[in-house]
């Protein structure tokens, strides 16, 4: 921090001199600002969903016909189980913190995070935490294999000499996550500017804060069940291990008291991010605000009540078998109360269909197709013929690529104007669009019928009856990965040039961030806004 | 203390809470577990004993499953056995350890229908204690048990499953 003194403005009442960033690579290891660390959350968020995409690449080269072509089982279990940790907890929660960084304090009038140290710290944990887990690749045995569920024993007595290396791994990007909770609570919570009450919080704040409560909740599970793994593997304990009183069931429940809210942490923030989108391409406010908000709440309280839908094969008595059944299908209906407010949203509004807009329509339906085929998978007596098929396969895409990842896609877009200062090439948009959204349809559609027709999850070679979906998923997931360097290109060329973008460059945009110059300043809000 | 302070001081707590929750789950299952007899779990020592109801007949089987890389050999006595609800029962498995060296093991018990669990008491039990047998020893282990004069009536079938895992050099640990 050298070149700063020439930028020194008194404004008279900020305590902070005002100067813009360090130069050179150690603004980046040293930064304390919410702006640069979105940056970074969103480049690793981003470099992480290529390294898990060409692992999915590797899955569908192999699927691409019956028969063992590309790699061996051995190599297959360890690509499938290496994609859903890099996607779960590389991509898409990374994705979210960093839009988060950039745009809560954007949001709120704050002129930072509450806690911009401990913001460094939480970035800088997850590149080792992923330097240890990509690295087990390269060792002996392989990395894991067991899947993102890491079920026990597969996990303890049959895994790889490396799942030590991927149980620190998890404990790092747990802290990781805690922190960054930590750190959005607080600058909710502590920072609003003057006015802000917490019923005129933008959606993206109201889900990010409920969001941040349910990492703080469960992340702590998951390392509490990695660190049972960790005793029961070196240390001699039986948690898992039925030699010694454990129950290898035991692995699940505590998995899945995690492993449920979790999947809501990966996608309320794109519940609040589309809640921003479709109001204004639509150029209405948002139907329903209130009802947004304690949707969401009930959305995470539920998400707490229905983790053994999970496990309906294990054997649970009945009325468990039941309860669990209706409390699942109780979530639809705060979701069904968000998507009727986004329909309503747009009912008779003055739709243009920019990239953010058509991300977030795509959002919408292609989310609720993903619902749907989630309420099928919760009635318990069907759930028998549907689990560990490829319908779950189906279903849980739906909801993550057209739902979360579709969601970082009408974010970046929305947000990218205001980011770099300048507008993204909207045809080369429109169709890193168009070819994501038939790309994807083509990969995960035909999912569903392969779950149908009974074809096992997780599997490197199948029977020659599922030949034919499965080539075109295939053809599909090669469509919407190369698709995706689409999106770089458009990325990199907003950063490098463009139109200049004013202020707020869509005019039916509502919120604080359109206040402040695109690109936005350095450091903004170091005088709170007045908030009416 | 500043409010940011106070409530990050809040939410470190909480993080500490929900990893000791994390971990209260594994007691907590299995009080579950053996209150409603889920998962085929069957309780401790049965201390009670109960009137014998003549009216009808119960079907008891009996299985002994080797865990893997377990090298005795381990059976039943008795495949089945008919008894009457409330009636007291002995019946004997055979477990044999064919290695050269001396070996410990540890039978884990589970009730097949899982809902019949909570009413199939143990007596006495081998598994309620760890078997140690010398090169090539042999022994009788007898459990007794009653089935509960509560059985729902629609249950006419159970089976007794025994899975002898080779514990030996491990720490008697509570998991």
């Amino acid at each position: 921090m050298t070149d700063m003194s020439d930028a020194v403005i008194d404004h008279g009442h900020a305590v902070h001199d005002h100067h813009g960033p360090a130069k050179g690579l150690m603004r980046w290891v040293l930064t304390t600002n919410h702006k640069d660390i979105g940056t970074l959350y969103l480049w690793f968020s981003f470099c992480a969903f290529l390294l898990g995409g060409s692992m999915a690449m590797v899955i569908r080269a192999e699927l691409f016909q019956p028969g063992l072509q590309i790699v061996q089982p051995e190599f297959f279990n360890q690509m499938t189980t290496m994609h859903g940790l890099i996607m779960v907890f590389g991509a898409v929660m990374p994705a979210f913190v960093g839009l988060a960084n950039w745009m809560i304090p954007l949001m709120i009038g704050a002129p930072d995070m509450a806690l911009p140290r401990m913001n460094n710290f939480s970035f800088w944990l997850l590149p080792a935490a992923f330097g240890l887990l990509v690295s087990t690749l390269f060792m002996e045995g392989g990395g894991p294999n067991f899947g993102w569920t890491f079920y026990a024993p597969l996990s303890t007595t049959y895994a790889p000499e490396s799942v030590t290396f991927f149980i620190f791994a998890i404990h790092l990007m747990g802290i990781s996550s805690i922190m960054g909770a930590i750190n959005v609570i607080a600058t909710v919570l502590n920072l609003r500017a003057p006015g802000m009450t917490l019923m005129k919080m933008p959606l993206f704040v109201w889900t990010w804060l409920i969001t941040a409560f349910l990492l703080i909740a469960v992340m702590p599970v998951l390392a509490g069940v990695v660190t049972m793994m960790l005793m029961d593997i070196h240390f001699g304990t039986s948690f898992f291990s039925a030699a010694g009183g454990g129950d290898p069931v035991l692995f699940q429940h505590v998995f899945w008291f995690f492993g449920h809210p979790e999947v809501y942490i990966m996608i309320l923030p794109a519940f609040g991010a589309i809640s921003a989108i479709i109001p204004a391409f639509s150029r209405k406010p948002l139907f329903g605000y209130t009802s947004m908000v304690y949707a969401t709440g009930a959305i995470a309280f539920l998400s707490f009540l229905v983790w053994s839908h999970h496990m309906f094969t294990v054997g649970i008595p009945l009325t468990g078998e039941l309860f669990f059944m209706y409390a699942t299908m109780l979530i639809a209906v705060p979701t069904g109360v968000k998507v009727f407010n986004w329909v309503s949203t747009m009912w008779q509004g003055s739709l243009t269909f920019e990239a953010p807009m058509l991300f977030a329509v795509a959002f919408v339906i292609l989310f609720t197709i993903g619902g749907f085929s989630g309420l099928m998978l919760a009635i318990a007596p069907a759930d028998f013929q549907y689990h560990d098929t490829y319908f779950v396969v189906a279903h849980f895409h739906y909801v993550l690529v057209p739902g979360a990842i579709f969601g970082i896609f009408a974010s970046a877009y929305y947000w990218l104007p205001k980011w770099t200062g300048h507008m993204y090439d909207e045809t080369l948009a429109r169709l890193h669009f168009w070819l994501s959204f038939v790309g994807m349809n083509l990969a995960f559609f035909p999912m569903h019928f392969l779950g149908l027709a009974g074809m096992p999850r997780r599997i490197p070679d199948y029977n020659l009856m599922f030949a034919n979906f499965n080539l075109v998923s295939s053809i599909g997931a090669f469509l919407f990965g190369a698709t995706q360097l689409l999106f770089l290109f458009i990325v990199i060329k907003c950063i490098r040039g463009g139109r200049p973008a004013p202020a707020k460059p869509w005019d039916g945009a509502e919120g604080l961030e359109w206040s402040v110059p695109s690109p936005a300043p350095y450091h903004t809000f170091q005088v709170p806004p007045e908030v009416k | 203390m500043t409010s940011t302070t106070r409530l990050v001081t809040r939410l470190l707590l909480l993080v500490a809470v929900m990893f000791g929750f994390g971990f209260a789950l594994v007691p907590l299952y299995d009080v579950m577990c053996q209150a409603f007899g889920i998962n085929g779990k069957t309780a401790g020592q049965y201390q009670g004993t109960q009137q014998v109801d003549d009216s009808r007949t119960v079907r008891v089987q009996f299985l002994a499953t080797n865990a893997e890389g377990m090298a005795w050999t381990f059976e039943p006595l008795q495949a089945e056995v008919r008894v009457h609800p409330g009636a007291s029962h002995e019946v004997r498995f055979v477990a044999r350890n064919p290695t050269d060296r001396p070996m410990t093991a540890q039978a884990v018990p589970s009730v097949a229908p899982a809902r019949a669990a909570a009413w199939f008491h143990k007596t006495e039990c081998f598994c309620f204690t760890q078997q140690v047998l010398q090169p090539g020893e042999q022994i009788e282990m007898p459990v007794r048990f009653i089935v509960d004069r509560d059985l729902p009536r629609d249950v006419h079938h159970l089976t007794l499953g025994y899975t002898l895992f080779d514990i030996t050099g491990r720490q008697p640990q509570d998991g």
